[in-house]
């Protein structure tokens, strides 16, 4: 169902941070007209005595969507209360989140939330999760999912992860964190570069580029049970991996036959099969998300474009005409948007194409913004970039609008990927 | 009662993570105040839990032949080799040819300008614009590797064009 009391907010800059849990979290929201659903969040009953924040969390998480603003509750209500409707209204709410968090006696705790419908005095029902301590925060993001898909029609991407590579000291980490950048664990540190993390479409699978034997070489990790396989290390440079929709292949570039060119491979291991013909570059493949084509870059007319061949193999069609650098290509889940990096006047800014009528759009307005990734909702994009002379990492609305910087690691925060939603 | 608790906790427990529970059933709570810690199972591994591998192993370095530059440096946009690095480029080839067993990997590199995939390309294209050099002064292929480091390696850190001309290199390394 859809609250139908949307709230116009006249904006053009707002910090939205309340809590520790939030405090990396700079929420910048520009624009007009933007309609936002206003949302009380009573604090978890038992929360103090928890080692995590429920309601900020869930507080964090949709405000970031850009979709909801999110108001004080006034009161500590858990999901039995029978709140007081009017009261909630006068605050200005169309919703409300109540909740609790007990300790179990095995040691876990066990989650649960109810959701109302403040205009309508109805429950739009709830859920309970018993949960380790360490999977406190996914059951606050999936509390998130909850009210974002009750109240939007949309799936939530907060109970998601995200990969990214920090440099920090001379040391590599690959990292996998919370959709909100925070509990970031790391998958794998090494004293050379890592790029390229890619989530396999069941995201139990990171496919990534290590040069840790001083050359690039495609590896498929398990993340976690912690174990690794080459899935390419052939001879000359190994990089650029992409997962095919159903996870049976990766698309890479390898220079193994001279030049770098695209290659299809099993992931399980098999016959490498070579998709592009060209003396030129051919390298960033991207499946289309009913694996029938690949988007990828190629300089063959002179500079980097981007340009589609169907997975088979085919005629290869240009994608890209405007401008002299265009590279990166991300394909939304719902195969209507492509999100790629546009150089415009020595400025790298991330760009949307509507696949549909070809129009484009400039997302932001920085210069050295690199690798797009969509949420697997299609509604969101992650992406590296430039703030104050260091690598950060940002999530924005489709129409940029609400930017995030996401919070997490000290040092270099580069090459991130949206991994696909939850699957429990 | 205990064993109660301990029973349900058990049925929890297999229940899974994150399961859904009914709302309407009260949850099982811990309050006899000391040391849970050690009444509970031990705790199984978040959903969300990841296990780190560490890299470390890297392959040693022959130091190649004394009193020759091993870098070779690149015009803007540019794979050409210029006539200054020719005479590396005879050098290098001389020493490789002398013993058979010896073997380079020719590593590109480029500026810091633009995404890190198609500057990987980019640098490809210049160790292998020195790899077929090599080949032409009669060095086997066998002995040769043309990989690339893209940006991920500069040589200087600086972010104008003086740092980004020192950048765009190929780097003879003898393995």
């Amino acid at each position: 169902m859809r609250l139908s009391g949307l709230f116009l907010l006249p904006v053009l800059a707002l910090w939205m941070g309340m809590g520790a849990a939030q405090a990396q979290f700079r929420v910048d929201v520009s624009g007009v007209g933007l309609t936002q659903v206003p949302i009380a969040l009573s604090p978890f009953r038992g929360e103090d005595a928890s080692p995590q924040r429920i309601a900020s969390i869930v507080q964090a998480d949709l405000e970031r969507s850009g979709m909801f603003r999110a108001l004080a509750a006034g009161q500590s209500l858990d999901e039995n209360a029978r709140p007081d409707m009017s009261a909630m209204r006068q605050r200005g709410a169309d919703a409300l989140l109540t909740g609790s968090v007990t300790r179990l006696a095995d040691g876990r705790f066990d989650v649960r939330f109810r959701l109302w419908d403040v205009v309508k005095g109805q429950d739009l029902g709830g859920a309970s999760y018993a949960v380790v301590t360490g999977d406190l925060r996914l059951a606050s993001h999936r509390i998130a999912d909850y009210v974002y898909e009750t109240l939007t029609g949309d799936k939530g991407v907060f109970s998601t992860r995200i990969a990214y590579v920090t440099k920090q000291g001379g040391r590599y980490n690959l990292w996998i964190a919370d959709a909100d950048g925070e509990n970031a664990q790391s998958a794998l540190t090494s004293p050379e570069p890592i790029i390229s993390p890619s989530w396999s479409p069941m995201g139990n699978q990171l496919a990534y580029v290590s040069f840790e034997s001083r050359k690039p070489v495609v590896y498929v990790h398990d993340v976690s049970a912690g174990k690794r396989r080459v899935v390419a290390n052939f001879k000359g440079s190994n990089s650029a991996p992409a997962w095919s929709p159903d996870g049976k292949f990766l698309a890479v570039t390898l220079s193994r036959d001279g030049g770098s060119q695209i290659y299809v491979i099993p992931s399980e291991g098999g016959e490498v099969r070579r998709l592009t013909q060209s003396n030129s570059i051919d390298t960033e493949p991207a499946f289309a998300p009913d694996g029938s084509g690949i988007y990828f870059v190629s300089d063959r007319a002179g500079s980097p474009q981007i340009y589609r061949t169907p997975v088979m193999g085919g005629p290869v069609q240009r994608v890209t005409f405007q401008g002299s650098y265009n590279i990166s290509p991300s394909i939304s889940p719902d195969g209507r948007w492509m999100a790629y990096i546009a150089r415009n006047g020595g400025q790298y800014r991330l760009h949307l194409m509507d696949l549909k009528s070809d129009k484009i759009q400039a997302v932001t307005d920085t210069s050295a913004d690199e690798r797009p990734s969509f949420a697997p909702n299609s509604r969101l994009l992650v992406y590296a970039t430039q703030i104050q002379g260091r690598e950060a990492l940002m999530t924005t609305t489709l129409d940029g609008r609400i930017t995030a910087r996401l919070a997490g690691q000290a040092g270099d925060i580069r090459e991130p990927h949206w991994g696909p939603f939850f699957k429990p | 009662m205990n064993r109660l608790f301990i029973v349900f906790g058990l049925l929890l427990a297999l229940a899974g993570c994150a399961s859904n529970v009914k709302l309407d059933e009260a949850p099982v709570e811990d309050k006899s105040g000391s040391a849970p810690q050690q009444a509970s199972a031990p705790a199984a591994p978040a959903t969300s839990a990841v296990t780190t591998i560490r890299a470390n192993n890297l392959p040693t370095m022959d130091p190649g032949p004394t009193g020759v530059s091993k870098v070779i440096y690149f015009d803007y946009d540019s794979f050409v080799i210029k006539a200054e690095s020719q005479s590396v480029i005879e050098a290098h080839a001389r020493y490789l040819r002398a013993d058979k067993n010896r073997r380079v990997a020719i590593e590109g590199h480029a500026d810091e300008r633009g995404g890190r995939e198609y500057n990987l390309a980019l640098g490809q294209k210049r160790s292998e614009s020195v790899r077929k050099a090599l080949g032409l002064l009669g060095v086997a292929d066998s002995q040769l590797e043309a990989v690339s480091f893209g940006k991920e390696k500069p040589s200087d850190p600086g972010h104008d064009e003086a740092a980004w001309a020192k950048n765009r290199r190929a780097e003879i390394a003898y393995r």
